[in-house]
């Protein structure tokens, strides 16, 4: 157990590793010199920025410092905010999206198998059709288009009630979060669904579920110790790879409700090309991925026992 | 064989030709169906396959026919219909040139009565020209604030834009000629006390412009073909915009045509390529095995880790887009880098399997080259696998390219794309609806559409489901 944690810690550092000099490369690929966009007075301040920003170095260097810093857990200077460090903006901005994505991830959660148990028990009929079909559509529709509805939503919503039922954007309150989580959690909600729905049709028709009946357990416990607790496994082993997905894909939902996330950020720094942001920016998100799917994987091991991590 | 009464069930069974039949004779005999043969029955037998089916063609027919039979140029804009809600295009009644108006005075103020400007009425029959309106003086009035705004200003006090501030109160007229269009308007008249401050409360009118245009203007966007030809209240069509124009006074029909052009291309020829570099790679690590299978799927594992949306801008940043170019091909690259393992390793997986199949090394033992092994046995036993994939990987690469146009990282203005669309649309969602819902019908439906074939596809082409339904 421990040894596996050890080397799957391994693999992931130096995943990590390749993220960030996957990152370097591309950042360095890009054509033209990040500060040369700014309004620079003379050559004399350029050549002190450069300088600042380890620009002056040969590449070589430059990546060996960058690594450096990394290992040291430092993501260097932002170069369009000149007096901020990448880490406080990612102290600052990570803990919104880290909020949000919890909460979506827990909305897709506990709406997947609740939505997925209810389809395969009321197979083939009206609710299992009316929520299949509400999972087809939250597959296709893309999570722009339902946070632009749910906005225009909102506003119709609050104007009928003539108030502030819930805010249309921004940050603060848990009353701010609900919508846009639910809106980010949807399209996960909906995989999740479609997961859950199938495996609890093939518990369903188990030997053990029908061992189960023809003891004559009560059709409840059943469903809650037999049914579910077994169908949730797939469930669990894709929350890792979609955690990622709803951590990295967050972006769009916080540009429209305008929440200060990191994933807003990034995509500001990248339109400003703010070069140590964006690198940051990937690199620590690149972590935090595999650090959550490692999680995940360990905590599937204790929910299933026949499962042993080596 | 003996004649038998012969009703057919199922045209698997109906080969009888007509010289059988003329003989007497009838053959039930099954006939032998090939997998692709198979495969097609299957799917047609899914109602929601075959729609999908239907749907993703008509949306090709779409794409690539639309242009043609719909020739309007998706980058021309129409100035005098912007923002257009879908419909017939209308017609204008032609005018003489705008001639100067000298308004209305009063000499006579209201001292008491209604500190509302009362009795709004038009001095002229309204057109796109000019809105001419004039009233009775509000009781103490030192002048007047006038506002237009395109919905009721009922709700709260938004009196949309502000258009005039009159200082005079013996000027009871407003004459607005500010970018008129023949849509309702609602004029509002604040009252100003002796200080120049607002009344709280305000008078409403409301007004529904009528499209009109001199006859020169109408020969210059090319209406009508010559300025002489028509006379004073003659009227004349308007350009047709059947799913109405975007904030620029574009064609959404042409608009949607072309960028179904940039996001389906895309959405196909991007899973084409990666699809195929993973079929090569897959394959090569899995007919290689041991050290180099190894080592190429470990660095298959290390793109997988990428988080993926991140790095697809990264590229597109480092590739960088030059003015004046589309950013299609960025995307492209991007796309091909970024998304091949998945393929990749559902082939070397299959390969695997494969290769320690009976029939792969009774052929090997019949002196079957590796080259026919590939194409003999390989490639017809995995492509169904592969098809299926390629089905699922278009909605998904539809999706990242609407996502990535739509934060302004995708295809480059003025290329249209159905996700660069949406993002212009949901700039003016609350007044332009259509502009957001057009391009997000069209991304959700071709997405549905190709989920759904996929999913009928993966049943159709599996054998294990064969002649168990």
């Amino acid at each position: 157990m421990l040894a596996y944690i050890l080397k799957r810690l391994v693999q992931g550092a130096v995943t990590v590793w390749f993220i960030a000099t996957a990152t370097f490369v591309a950042m360095h690929a890009v054509p033209g010199d990040p500060l040369r966009g700014e309004r620079i007075a003379n050559e004399q301040i350029l050549a002190n920025l450069e300088a600042r920003y380890g620009l002056d170095k040969p590449l070589l260097e430059q990546y060996v410092v960058y690594i450096g810093g990394m290992l040291r857990g430092d993501f260097g200077l932002s170069y369009v905010q000149q007096n901020r460090r990448v880490n406080d903006i990612i102290r600052e901005h990570f803990p919104v999206s880290a909020t949000l994505g919890i909460l979506a991830m827990a909305f897709a959660t506990v709406g997947g198998v609740l939505w997925g148990a209810l389809t395969a028990i009321y197979r083939n009929r009206l609710p299992d059709v009316v929520i299949m079909f509400a999972v087809i559509v939250g597959i296709s529709v893309p999570s722009f288009v339902v946070a632009a509805f749910s906005q225009l939503a909102l506003v119709s919503l609050n104007s009928a009630f003539g108030s502030s039922l819930l805010p249309v954007a921004g940050w603060g309150t848990v009353w701010h979060m609900l919508v846009p989580a639910l809106v980010l959690g949807l399209s996960t909600m909906a995989y999740l669904t479609r997961l859950m729905r199938s495996s609890m049709l093939d518990i369903t028709t188990s030997d053990f579920v029908r061992t189960a009946r023809a003891k004559g357990l009560p059709p409840t416990r059943i469903f809650l110790r037999h049914q579910l607790r077994n169908a949730i496994l797939p469930v669990v082993t894709v929350l890792g790879p979609q955690i990622a997905l709803i951590t990295t894909g967050g972006f769009v939902v916080e540009l429209v409700f305008a929440i200060p996330g990191l994933g807003r950020y990034f995509v500001d720094a990248v339109h400003q090309l703010d070069y140590t942001v964006i690198m940051g920016t990937t690199t620590f998100y690149g972590a935090f991925l595999v650090f959550m799917v490692l999680v995940v994987d360990v905590l599937y091991s204790f929910i299933d026992p026949r499962v042993t991590l080596e | 064989m003996s004649a038998v009464e012969w009703q057919p069930r199922s045209e698997d069974f109906a080969r009888a030709t007509d010289a059988d039949r003329r003989r007497g004779e009838q053959r039930l005999v099954r006939p032998s169906i090939s997998y692709w043969q198979d495969a097609w029955r299957r799917l047609k037998r899914n109602p929601r396959a075959v729609v999908s089916l239907g749907i993703v063609v008509a949306l090709s027919l779409f794409t690539i026919a639309g242009p043609w039979v719909w020739r309007v140029n998706p980058a021309a804009q129409d100035i005098d219909q912007i923002s257009r809600p879908p419909g017939a295009g209308g017609t204008g009644r032609i005018v003489e040139p705008y001639i100067q108006w000298a308004g209305v005075t009063t000499e006579t103020l209201a001292t008491a009565g209604s500190a509302l400007a009362t009795n709004i009425r038009l001095a002229e029959p309204a057109t796109t020209q000019a809105v001419r309106l004039e009233w009775a003086p509000a009781a103490n009035a030192s002048g007047y604030h006038v506002y237009r705004n395109i919905s009721s200003p009922r709700v709260g006090r938004a009196l949309g834009l502000p258009l005039a501030e009159i200082i005079d109160p013996h000027r009871v007229s407003f004459e607005d000629r500010f970018d008129l269009e023949p849509v309702k308007y609602w004029y509002s008249i604040v009252a100003l006390d002796a200080n120049g401050a607002e009344a709280d409360d305000y008078a409403v009118f409301e007004v529904e412009p009528a499209m009109v245009i001199t006859a020169e203007e109408a020969a210059d966007r090319g209406w009508i073909a010559d300025a002489g030809a028509v006379r004073v209240g003659d009227m004349v069509a308007l350009p047709n915009h059947p799913l109405g124009t975007d904030y620029l006074g574009r064609d959404m029909l042409s608009r949607l045509m072309h960028g179904a052009r940039v996001s389906l291309f895309i959405g196909v020829v991007a899973p084409l390529l990666f699809v195929f570099f993973g079929i090569v790679y897959g394959s090569t690590a899995g007919f290689a095995g041991g050290r180099i299978d190894q080592l190429m799927m470990r660095v298959a594992d290390f793109v997988v880790a990428l988080p993926f949306l991140l790095f697809m801008i990264l590229f597109r940043i480092a590739f960088g887009v030059q003015p004046g170019e589309s950013g299609v091909l960025p995307m492209l690259v991007a796309l091909v880098l970024l998304s091949w393992p998945s393929t990749a390793r559902l082939v070397r997986g299959q390969v695997l399997q494969i290769r320690n199949e009976g029939y792969i090394g009774a052929s090997r033992l019949l002196g079957a080259r590796t080259g026919y092994l590939v194409f003999r046995h390989m490639i017809p036993n995995t492509i169904g696998v592969i098809l299926v994939t390629l089905t699922f990987e278009v909605p998904r690469v539809i999706f990242i390219e609407a996502f990535l146009s739509f934060i302004g990282m995708g295809v480059a203005p003025p290329t249209p794309s159905w996700g660069s669309m949406s993002n212009e649309g949901i700039k003016t969602m609350l007044a332009h609806p259509h502009e957001l819902l057009f391009p997000a019908l069209f991304i959700s439906v071709a997405v549905l559409a190709f989920n759904l074939l996929g999913d009928g596809l993966r049943d159709a082409l599996d054998v294990r489901l064969r002649g168990r339904e």
